[in-house]
């Protein structure tokens, strides 16, 4: 204890001698501050001057080595390599490098944004969840697909093109596309419903036999927004306009979607646990035979068809139930754009058209992503191989985009926060569907 | 933290940027340069430059941007265009929740807009932060305690208490998340069917439990070095004295223990008030559970400019809980010291 005695008066003696130097000290440190101020504004106005010429118009005619960026490619045949290098193969002076990026679509969402931020030009081509697409469009930092750079779409499916346009103009070639299925038990249910009405009919059979009824994926994120835009959509009901920005989803057609599916959670159609449900808890479920009906994508096939799975060889695919038809899928998929900071246009734009050949579309559906290209879904060989195929070309002629708007993470937030209150019970659908007509009008502030 | 003086080192340091430490005088009293010498600027200006770069142009930036308006849509074109001077309507936007309508005038941001989640997510955060880090620090003191006595299997023990500290945040919140699932291991347990991830109340509690579980351990470390400071013949004093356990425990442990003690609280509490990883990836996009600082990263998605008002306020938030403790502890930590000092 002596030494810390000692020690302590030493300290002491020192912040006297501090308190001492203190005046002198003030004026440094505000000295300091104007430095550190000095040379931060140096910085900002650095960053932020722009060069003010409008990048769309420059490098059109840029040949060379390009790079392509899209998220991990999970396909077992390894699709996006079979694609980079059979272009290689054929175009040895103008190489596509594959940019890899992780899994996760908000961290792709975050690089490809940073990049072109930054004005970046080592991202040519990249490879946009579909409700990016408007955004990037109307950021201006992908190249618009007219005049010399048009793009011949007329093979391609109607809605995976509508989903690549923005205000009348294409921004970016479609590369694959998806669309929701429903799974069925059809050891249970011969055949599947074509309506809601007729599933939630259906519903008696899940309860004789002690299961789950119907599921989808109703966890507040992106999945619930898909889900609650395809049975909205379903019974005619709409989110935006045409232009993007008006918001029209008040609406009786909307009401009436948005309450089928509140309903059915509240009566246990849809089991209490789906509300926690993305897709993998959603898909263990209906593998492990604890539901009668799944909403799920067309990559979950395989999986049902493994040998782990309990409904091996019991479950039957078709499209989604609609209000008196065939249902309204949402479309999921990737669409290549070129970076407007792209030095090399001509060669990305070169590959675009490739990646929508007959060719390459082959290799996409081989990898079982869905083809854009309908004659894909009526090709016998692929169709023994992806018995889903005609199922999925009903399920994405009658699709509709996710809502077209540069504005698309607050709209599906206020999508799936209101729909996510309806379903919980904490509003009624009529507050949550003015909740959401709200929340569209003000997601651009 | 090897000394009792190491809890006064967390004092304001004023005198730090030109002199050297005080127990270091009388060595480098040879070293000592005049005062106001551009010599001394010239040795400090390297860290100034870097403290420039790193702290001063990111936070002089963020306030510039947090007044500059988000680029909005040109209705002509349907192109975004730069958004100009946005004056204080960044943080009204935030603190009074107002939304801009497409025509101009303003409403209150509905649900679903991030506007209208400001004061639930700081309320959230301090919920946090209160209920966690009294946990944490009554947690900690007894396992401090325990691991501060002599026994056999103390290493074992002190290095079993560490290992939830080890674990890396994202990989322990997959755990839980796991063990939190409607068919997870939890409810199999309890033989519940709790909704853990999606009842707000329940997947509140989740978060706490993960997080106290994941942090106790740095609160124990800290406390248990402030105890082992403690001299050993006070105890023996105070046992000759017939002081019972309990009144060791209360008049000499936690007195003693004081500046450690608050020293780590200020740090748990630092760290709570900027909690992201634990409940983003536990709980996903569980509105329930939605902190100030998921909020931020939400709003950078959808502008970047009304974000960095967001993380202004943050930053003003955190300083003013901080600077309320430092001032209660730096009182405390002083007192404590000089009493200590009359003590003996």
């Amino acid at each position: 204890m002596a030494l810390n005695k000692a020690s302590s008066n030493k300290a002491r003696k020192a912040r006297a001698r501090a308190a001492s130097r203190r005046s002198s000290l003030v004026s440094r440190a505000a000295l300091a501050t104007a430095s550190v101020a000095l040379l931060t504004a140096g910085l900002t106005s650095a960053c932020s001057s722009g060069d003010g010429s409008n990048p769309t118009g420059q490098n059109l005619g840029g040949r060379g080595p390009i790079t392509y960026v899209e998220g991990k490619d999970t396909t077992e045949t390894g699709a996006v390599k079979q694609l980079i290098d059979r272009w290689n193969a054929a175009h040895p002076n103008e190489q596509v490098t594959f940019k890899e990026q992780s899994n996760d679509a908000s961290q792709q969402y975050d690089d490809l944004a940073q990049h072109m931020r930054a004005k970046q030009s080592d991202y040519d081509v990249m490879a946009l969840d579909v409700p990016w697409t408007a955004e990037f469009a109307a950021k201006g930092w992908i190249q618009p697909l007219k005049d010399s750079f048009a793009l011949d779409t007329s093979t391609l499916l109607s809605p995976t093109v509508a989903s690549a346009t923005y205000q009348g103009t294409l921004y970016a070639a479609p590369r694959n596309t998806n669309g929701g299925l429903l799974y069925y038990r059809k050891d249970l249910v011969p055949n599947p419903p074509k309506t809601w009405p007729e599933l939630l009919a259906d519903c008696n059979i899940a309860r004789d036999h002690g299961i789950g009824c119907y599921a989808g994926q109703f966890a507040p994120y992106e999945g619930l927004t898909v889900n609650a835009a395809e049975v909205i959509n379903a019974y005619g009901g709409s989110f935006v306009g045409p232009d993007g920005k008006t918001a029209t989803v008040n609406s009786p057609q909307s009401r009436a979607g948005l309450q089928v599916l509140t309903d059915a959670y509240k009566n246990g159609d849809i089991p209490k646990e789906a509300i926690s449900f993305k897709e993998p808890e959603s898909q263990n479920a209906f593998a492990s035979g604890k539901l009668l009906f799944l909403r799920t994508w067309p990559n979950f096939y395989g999986v049902a068809q493994a040998d782990s799975s309990a409904v091996k060889g019991n479950f039957g695919v078709s499209p989604l139930p609609g209000k008196d038809g065939i249902g309204a899928s949402t479309l999921g998929g990737y669409n290549a754009a070129i970076s407007a900071y792209s030095k090399h246009k001509a060669t990305a734009l070169d590959f675009l058209r490739f990646l929508i050949s007959e060719d390459a579309q082959r290799i996409v559906a081989e990898g079982a992503f869905p083809s854009v290209r309908s004659s894909m879904y009526d090709d016998p060989a692929l169709i023994a191989k992806f018995p889903y195929l005609p199922a999925l070309k009903d399920s994405i002629a009658s699709a509709v985009p996710r809502p077209v708007t540069p504005f698309y993470p607050a709209v599906s937030k206020a999508i799936q926060d209101n729909a996510y209150a309806a379903l919980t019970g904490k509003k009624s659908v009529d507050d949550a569907i003015i909740g959401m007509q709200k929340g569209i009008e003000a997601a651009g502030s | 933290m090897s000394s009792p003086s190491g809890a006064t080192d967390l004092a304001p340091p004023d005198d730090l940027p030109v002199s050297p430490k005080p127990k270091r005088d009388s060595n480098s009293r040879g070293l000592r340069l005049p005062q106001g010498s551009g010599r001394a600027w010239l040795f400090v200006a390297p860290v100034l430059v870097a403290l420039a770069v790193v702290i001063g142009y990111p936070v002089v930036r963020a306030v510039w941007m947090s007044f500059q308006k988000d680029a909005g849509l040109d209705p002509a074109t349907g192109m975004f265009v730069e958004g100009g001077s946005a004056g204080f309507s960044n943080y009204t936007h935030w603190l009074l929740q107002q939304c801009t309508l497409p025509g101009g005038g303003t409403e209150p941001c509905p649900t679903g807009n991030l506007g209208s989640q400001f004061w639930a997510a700081i309320g959230i955060t301090l919920l946090f932060t209160v209920i966690t880090v009294t946990l944490e620090a009554t947690i900690g003191l007894g396992m401090a305690t325990v691991m501060g006595k002599t026994f056999r299997g103390r290493a074992l023990l002190r290095a079993a208490v560490l290992i939830p500290w080890a674990i890396p945040t994202a990989v322990t919140a997959r755990l839980w998340e796991f063990m939190f699932q409607y068919n997870g291991v939890v409810n199999r347990v309890l033989h519940t069917h709790i909704l853990w991830q999606t009842d707000p109340w329940w997947s509140r509690f989740a978060v706490i439990i993960a997080d106290v579980w994941k942090t106790t351990p740095f609160m124990a470390l800290l406390i248990l070095a402030g105890l082992q400071v403690i001299p050993n013949d006070v105890y023996e004093a105070a046992k000759v004295d017939g002081a019972s356990a309990w009144q060791r425990f209360t008049h000499i442990t936690l007195p003693l223990l004081k500046p450690a003690l608050l020293v780590a609280v200020l740090f748990r509490t630092m760290d709570a008030l900027r909690l992201y990883d634990l409940p983003a990836i536990m709980m996903q996009g569980n509105p329930a559970t939605r902190t100030i600082s998921i909020l931020v990263v939400d709003q950078v998605r959808q502008g970047s400019n009304s974000a960095a008002a967001l993380s202004v306020l943050t930053f003003l938030m955190i300083f003013a809980v901080a600077f309320v403790l430092v001032k209660i502890l730096g009182a405390n930590a002083v007192a404590t010291q000089e009493e200590q000092r009359k003590a003996h």
